[in-house]
């Protein structure tokens, strides 16, 4: 068998380590190592992969690949409904970046992991100062599967199996919550929207909820940005069920939206990419998860770090806390199989509240309404177009409606992307009793030139 | 062996906090008047008490924060089943251009082509390496990974009407994701003894199976590092049950050009992009766990999976089996594309090469080892291992009362990350070790002696291993009081009447 070749990430694949380890461990090839694996299943031709690349090469491969994608630095992009387009602030990357952060791993040993378990802990900390809740893990891997992880522990809490959800959730948030409560045999049961306020039609609801209501799950602000006025009432009818009150939240509108804790929420879930992480096609995100009281505490998923000392009391220390509800030691009796979490993203999302403060959260929230108030003004007036679509207040994003204007969305965006415009989601396909609908999302990297230019376009298209 | 980690005494970051102090540009272009839009109702009354801190304080703290947390470049990280190799900084560099951090999953797919080829090929490229018919790359992590592998298992016995079967079969030694997975999709978890050899007791397996049995989950090589070698029977076993087979991809390192799970009668794969393809760990995440079955299977993949029709490359939804969705848009794509950039660099030959040094890596180090006084390599007399070995410490802890906790706490001492500790539980003071290929023999040899002292150090009863570490940022942690209710602390906020 030919000797392995050298590489610059295999420190010991040149020929003389290879032969002195061998001769050390008394062998004199590295078959002999593979010898177990019997024949019949031993791989005799190469993979069938590519032949290697240099560095080089592969720089100019990929990124001749990477070009043909265009960004939101390449179009004017209005998407959101679900991964939104923020800045982020040069330092944060400069900082997650470090190999002492990249690099490492679940902080097993903590002696030597003080500064992953510090920033977590920080985290933590955060999000609970954001949403008002008592705690907060250290991250799930994204608004969707926290929201299924928040439909378990409602049932695993209450013993009750079925959960309740308002009609106009995120599509694809409802298909992940599909997937979590489908095995367990949680029924999910839709509660109607108001199609013109978009508000919980409370009767429908308090129709649905009874003593096998496990919670209630309530988007604020909306997936579809408007903003749910009637969550008093909606809470107290939740609770007076006995069922428990879960609240999906964006987290930069909590800068200046009442956070979940004054409508006694009892789970938070959310997405925590707006703070501090890039859109990447969608994937990695951050799933946000927090509770309020100890009962709840102890039946949350994910990994928890505690504040301690050092043995000798001397100095403040951190760890990892209440790991008997993980698998790694409770297995197949834990109350979540998560492992490798979004720890990365997390530490982005510490930087940005750290680095915005109370006042930079308000200013960028203030940003975020003045846009959508000025795209809502310029939209309007287009002919035919409804904006937004829903009578109420939005932050962000809200819908508009295209009916009037006897184009469909499809072709309208098509319209917008010749004229390097990304237009917002086609809500369609979703929603059909919407009609040809769209979500659009306007966030502090906006201009009210930007939101002019989209007008300028769309009234061009529909005059056509 | 000088190690020394440093010691900031570095604050929480909001005990930096001073009020009027920001972190961010302010923008002076508009009017604040638009917070008042907000209904009364629904408007923050109090801002939240985030601290307010200039950006050079930020960065400080956290590049402070960095220095007291131990990665893959700062020195050797051989935690077993985690293989911690050296993250190509190539791959994060390509990562960093907007052409993959500014693309938004929703976006027009004429504008994404780029990013659709590079994730078909990694599709493609990974369904090969595993032997497996097709792909999806949306579970972001190996647990996830291995949650969807279950549900396709239910769907695909759903579909067949066999709704009897709610049993997973699991070895002892398995990792605690897999009875935590299969737990997760509403299944009783059967578990099955190791025989002496450390692989699966195949009486012991065929005695498990049965009509209720959905599927048999384990690694091969195992979590001793043991290839299982009557992996052909053990499918066998399981098939003939009706039952399917779940390869845990946790330890694909040791095997990539030598076998495929496909060819061993495996039906779903997962695979961690986090470790044998190199993505950064990132402290805990994100990684990346995607999920290759047989064409039997393919039918009730998540949606959407990346096809090419000749011309273009597009997200396709149109599956009418499928399971659904196990999370939001398409998979964690940046990480995708960080293991594509990593094949690309070594090619079939490089990833052959992978496992090779990887295997004689670990079997270098566990020859050296297992002849160190108080330590022993139990189980599998003879045969090789794999990417990975599990030490046992329990003479020393006997002889010495110096456990496997002690050891690695004294390894911290060297500059070394210890081995995962306790796992599997079938071995005593167990010490499963993965030194991956990155490793150099000058960076084995070291960590060899750093155990041999630790030997000698036990054996002549010095106190060193009991008061490690003390080169660490902070010696050992008091762990009890992290979780003792009356001084549990878990957020900056909570005080607690006796702390």
């Amino acid at each position: 068998m030919k000797l392995a070749k050298t590489h610059p990430y295999i420190p010991n694949s040149d020929e003389s380590a290879i032969r002195q380890m061998l001769s050390e461990i008394g062998l004199q090839s590295i078959a002999e190592l593979f010898e177990d694996i019997p024949a019949a299943i031993r791989s005799k031709a190469d993979l069938p992969v590519p032949s290697k690349m240099t560095e080089l090469e592969t720089r100019r491969h990929v990124e001749g690949l990477l070009a043909k994608n265009l960004s939101t630095r390449d179009v004017l992009s209005f998407l959101g409904a679900g991964v939104w387009s923020h800045h982020v602030p040069a330092a944060i990357d400069a900082i997650i970046t470090r190999g002492e952060f990249l690099t490492s791993y679940t902080p097993y040993q903590p002696e030597i992991s003080q500064g992953m378990l510090q920033a977590m802990f920080e985290y933590q900390s955060l999000i609970c100062e954001l949403t008002g809740m008592d705690y907060a893990n250290s991250s799930l891997y994204d608004w969707s599967t926290a929201l299924g992880e928040a439909a378990r522990m409602a049932a695993r809490v209450t013993g009750r199996y079925e959960f309740l959800f308002p009609k106009f959730i995120h599509p694809e948030r409802l298909a992940t919550l599909r997937t979590f409560c489908d095995p367990v045999d949680i029924k999910l049961v839709e509660v109607t929207q108001d199609k013109r306020s978009g508000s919980v039609d409370v009767s429908d609801l308090k129709n649905k909820l009874s003593s096998r209501t496990a919670g209630f799950y309530l988007e604020y602000p909306s997936f579809l940005g408007f903003v749910e006025q009637a969550v008093d009432e909606i809470e107290a009818a939740v609770h007076q069920v006995g069922s428990l009150f879960v609240a999906g939240c964006e987290p930069i509108s909590l800068g200046a939206l009442k956070p979940p804790s004054d409508f006694n929420t009892d789970i938070v879930v959310g997405e925590g990419q707006p703070l501090g992480s890039h859109m990447n096609y969608g994937g990695p995100l951050l799933g946000i998860f927090a509770c309020r009281g100890e009962t709840l505490l102890r039946q949350m998923p994910g990994r928890i770090i505690g504040k301690t000392t050092t043995q000798d009391g001397k100095r403040d220390a951190y760890c990892m806390a209440l790991q008997t509800r993980e698998q790694h030691i409770r297995r197949e009796k834990a109350t979540s199989n998560i492992c490798t979490n979004e720890a990365l993203l997390a530490l982005a999302a510490s930087m940005y509240l750290s680095l915005l403060g109370p006042k930079g959260m308000s200013e960028v929230c203030s940003a975020i309404l003045d846009r959508t108030r000025y795209a809502i003004d310029s939209l309007r007036k287009l002919p035919g177009v409804v904006a937004p679509a829903f009578d109420a207040f939005h932050f962000m994003e809200f819908t508009v409606n295209f009916d009037k204007t006897g184009k469909k969305v499809s072709e309208i965006n098509d319209g917008l992307l010749k004229a390097g415009i990304q237009g917002g989601l086609d809500l369609s396909s979703y929603f059909p009793e919407l009609g040809q609908a769209a979500l659009y999302c306007f966030t502090e990297v906006h201009t009210h030139r930007d939101i002019d230019m989209l007008a300028d376009k769309l009234r061009m298209i529909l005059e056509a | 062996m000088v190690f020394a980690q440093a010691r900031w005494d570095e604050p929480l970051i909001i005990q930096l906090s001073r009020v009027g102090k920001i972190g961010f540009h302010e923008s002076h272009s508009y009017d604040r008047t638009v917070l008042d839009l907000i209904p009364s109702r629904l408007r923050r009354k109090q801002p939240p008490s985030l601290p307010e801190v200039s950006e050079i304080e930020v960065v400080r703290h956290y590049t402070r924060l960095s220095q007291q947390n131990f990665g893959v470049d700062l020195g050797i990280y051989p935690l077993g089943s985690c293989t911690m190799k050296y993250n190509p900084k190539i791959c994060d560099a390509i990562a960093a251009s907007h052409k993959i951090q500014e693309l938004h999953p929703y976006q027009d797919e004429r504008t994404a082509q780029g990013i659709l080829q590079i994730l078909y090929e990694a599709s493609d490229f990974l369904a090969k390496i595993v032997g497996m018919d097709k792909i999806t790359l949306q579970p972001a992590a190996g647990a996830h990974g291995e949650y969807t592998g279950v549900l396709l298992m239910r769907a695909y016995h759903l579909d067949r009407g066999e709704k009897s079967r709610d049993e997973v079969i699991v070895p002892d030694s398995a990792h605690g994701t897999n009875p935590a997975s299969a737990a997760m999709a509403g299944y009783k978890v059967v578990e099955v003894p190791s025989n002496s050899e450390g692989c699966v007791d195949k009486e012991a397996l065929k005695s498990a199976v049965g009509p209720r049995t959905v599927g048999l989950m384990i690694t091969n090589p195992n979590t001793l590092g043991i290839f299982e070698r009557d992996i052909l029977e053990i499918a066998k076993i399981v098939h003939d049950a009706g039952g399917l087979l779940y390869y845990d991809g946790a330890n694909l390192n040791a095997i990539m050009g030598k076998a495929k799970p496909g060819d061993m009668g495996f039906d779903i794969v997962h695979i961690n992009l986090h470790k044998t393809f190199a993505t950064p760990h990132g402290g805990g995440g994100p990684g990346a766990g995607p999920v290759g079955v047989t064409r039997r299977l393919a039918d009730y993949l998540p949606v959407p999976i990346v096809e090419f029709d000749g011309s273009k490359y597009y997200l396709d939804y149109n599956r009418s089996k499928s399971i659904g969705k196990v999370r939001a848009f398409h998979g964690s794509a940046a990480v995708v594309l960080r293991a594509y950039v990593y094949m690309l660099l070594h090619g079939k030959e490089g990833l052959q090469t992978v496992s090779e040094v990887a295997v004689l890596n670990a079997n270098y180090m566990a020859q050296k080892l297992r002849k160190i006084k108080g330590f022993s390599l139990p189980f599998g007399e003879g045969a090789p291992r794999k990417h990975e070995f599990v030490l046992s410490a329990s003479l020393l802890a006997k002889e010495t009362g110096v456990s496997a906790l002690q050891v690695g706490k004294r390894l911290l001492d060297f500059g070394v990350h210890p081995p995962t500790i306790y796992f599997p539980m079938i071995v005593e003071e167990a010490m499963m070790t993965e030194p991956t290929e990155t490793v150099s023999k000058q960076e084995l040899d070291k960590m060899i002696q750093a155990f041999e002292r630790i030997s000698e150090e036990a054996y002549a009863k010095s106190d060193q291993p009991a008061t490690s570490p003390h080169a660490t940022t902070v010696t050992r942690i008091d762990e009890a009081r992290a979780n003792r209710p009356k001084t549990m602390q878990l957020t900056w906020r909570s005080t607690n009447p006796t702390s």
